[in-house]
């Protein structure tokens, strides 16, 4: 996903002389050509994440796009302020991207485990929240973001995902989801870079589930949700982050809103998959991690 | 009338006015907005290139107020600039006034909201940047507190600037010595401050942040070596009203009555 996201925004700085990329000494063989070949748009800031944002703020005012890139944590925790009130706040064009969501460097322990960023972030007014789930998925985020004035947070995993979609996404508005497999019982809700296990999970188990994308956690597009609501009478949302506050969350509160105002008739079942409030201190491969905190899917419901 | 006659009298204005917005809206931070009022009186005065009736002028110089708390005088300067009627400043800190009691970019004039210590200079060496990349020749400047120093988010950008060769930025430490809850020296010791900025690659600058001629010379002198420049503005907290300089109680408390009329008279007698 961080080579299809580099990718796509040296392609689109090739046109747009506005996109400037800030890393704050990370991106080891992932950041180079853009340095190559656009120099002047190009900033190593150092191991200074609050330096950084605030920088990117400045430039933003300026005109300028500017996205920040490094680690999980580092380029959203550590500079949450400088995000809510440098760049939120003021509305600035900023666009802040986390490689190694969720597990992915799973066995460099908790300090490099994005688990609770997508909740700190959605509270934020004015930003735009993605976790896009496979490569074009990064591709057409990148391609929204820099289409749209506003702050953005892309949280993307990091080599080698696999691809989920076959075919370049021609279409799509900021907060729908993305149906990629259609069944009928119950509908999987994906975010993140766990849409390519529930794929596997869905067609391996025979299950007659539907299985939908979420790259965008927030805003979240209400009538597709009533839509869902329709059409299945359980939603099961799956998530490389904490249970409270992340994106089974965020469905959680919309239906139960769009319940109170009698804009949906049913309540339906929402199953939510997760950590469950705890950190993980025990070394291990992204699935193995991902297997011993719960983020898996079951055919059992009390799962 | 001659230049500094002119930036006296404008900061004898931004003390009257910030005395009438704290004194109406029983506000705190008196002290702070006094210590920099003859630095915001030089620098609006003097040197930025800006256009009060065209805020947003692609080129102009940028000024960032890190100590947003002390905001009456940024919004007196620009009322007496004529970013806005002088009338506007009565809504401050009131029901329903974009004139918050921290500086707000909802004002004419305002470049950024600041509240939260330590996020300004960033911003200002984003802007810098910018500046540079569009060849434009316009500077920023950006005014911090000295307790506000104690963020390390501020040293992540005293690293940068130098490193990055961004002589189009200037720093001014309001450096009233003295901060929240004490003294600063008792606090966190900054000294010795002009060291610590020279073995950093600032251009550093020490005056006298109450005399014009000097305010003024500090700003018109820019060493031509790639550097930015730092200027330590030794000043004095409640600048102008006897009772409230150098104490911290200044830093909270609001005129009674009593207190304000008295303040009134010395600034006019300045």
């Amino acid at each position: 996903m961080r080579t299809a996201f580099v990718t796509q925004l040296i392609e689109e700085a090739k046109s747009n002389p506005k996109i400037f990329l800030l890393v704050g000494d990370l991106g080891y063989s992932v950041v180079e050509p853009f340095a190559e070949q656009f120099p002047d748009r190009f900033i190593n800031v150092g191991i200074a994440e609050q330096n950084m944002a605030g920088i990117a703020a400045g430039l933003a005012s300026e005109g300028y796009i500017p996205f920040i890139y490094s680690i999980g944590n580092f380029p959203t925790l550590r500079c949450m302020e400088q995000i809510r009130y440098l760049v939120a706040y003021h509305n600035r064009n900023v666009k802040v991207i986390a490689v190694g969501g969720g597990y992915a460097y799973g066995s460099l322990g908790a300090s490099h485990h994005a688990t609770e960023e997508l909740g700190m972030l959605r509270t934020i007014p004015n930003l735009i929240v993605a976790a896009p789930g496979d490569p074009e998925e990064a591709r057409l985020i990148t391609k929204k973001a820099i289409r749209s004035e506003s702050p953005f947070y892309i949280r993307i995993g990091k080599a080698g995902e696999p691809d989920v979609h076959e075919e370049s996404i021609s279409s799509y508005n900021i907060g729908q989801p993305i149906p990629i497999i259609a069944g009928s019982k119950a509908a999987v809700l994906s975010t993140g870079a766990m849409l390519a296990y529930c794929q596997d999970y869905i067609r391996e188990s025979k299950l007659n589930h539907s299985l939908y994308s979420f790259p965008i956690i927030k805003p979240l597009l209400s009538d597709y949700l009533v839509d869902l609501c329709g059409k299945y009478d359980q939603l099961i949302t799956v998530e490389e982050h904490q249970l409270s506050g992340g994106f089974g969350s965020a469905i959680v509160e919309q239906i139960n809103d769009l319940y109170a105002k009698k804009r949906i008739k049913t309540y339906p079942i929402v199953r939510r998959i997760g950590i469950p409030d705890q950190f993980c201190s025990i070394s291990g491969s992204q699935k193995y991690l991902r297997e011993i905190n719960n983020v898996v899917l079951s055919d059992q419901p009390d799962q | 009338m001659n230049t500094i006659n002119s930036s006296l009298q404008l900061s004898k204005q931004i003390r009257e006015l910030c005395l009438n917005m704290v004194h109406k809206a029983k506000a705190s931070h008196i002290g702070g907005a006094l210590s920099c009022a003859d630095i915001l009186a030089v620098l609006y005065n003097d040197i930025l290139k800006i256009d009060p009736n065209n805020p947003e002028w692609a080129e102009r110089d940028l000024f960032f107020f890190s100590k947003g708390h002390a905001c009456t005088a940024l919004y007196a300067t620009l009322a007496s600039k004529g970013f806005f009627p002088i009338e506007d400043l009565n809504t401050y800190s009131q029901d329903d006034s974009l004139f918050l009691s921290h500086v707000s970019h909802y004002i004419p004039g305002v470049e950024l909201s600041a509240g939260s210590l330590g996020l300004t200079l960033s911003h200002a060496i984003g802007c810098a940047i910018a500046k540079k990349h569009k060849n434009q020749d316009a500077r920023a400047y950006c005014l911090l507190s000295d307790g506000e120093l104690n963020e390390g988010s501020n040293w992540e950008g005293f690293l940068f600037a130098p490193h990055h060769n961004l002589d189009n930025l200037t720093v001014i430490v309001d450096y009233n010595k003295i901060q929240s809850l004490d003294r600063v020296e008792k606090v966190m010791d900054l000294e010795p401050l002009d060291k610590k900025f020279k073995s950093f690659g600032w251009n550093t600058m020490v005056i006298d942040g109450h005399n014009h001629d000097e305010i003024l010379s500090a700003f018109q002198t820019a060493p031509n070596n790639q550097r930015p420049c730092v200027v330590i503005a030794n000043t004095t907290k409640g600048k102008g009203v006897d009772f409230m300089e150098d104490t911290i109680k200044w830093h909270y408390k609001s005129p009674s009555e009593e207190e304000y009329n008295s303040a009134c008279e010395q600034i006019k007698k300045m």
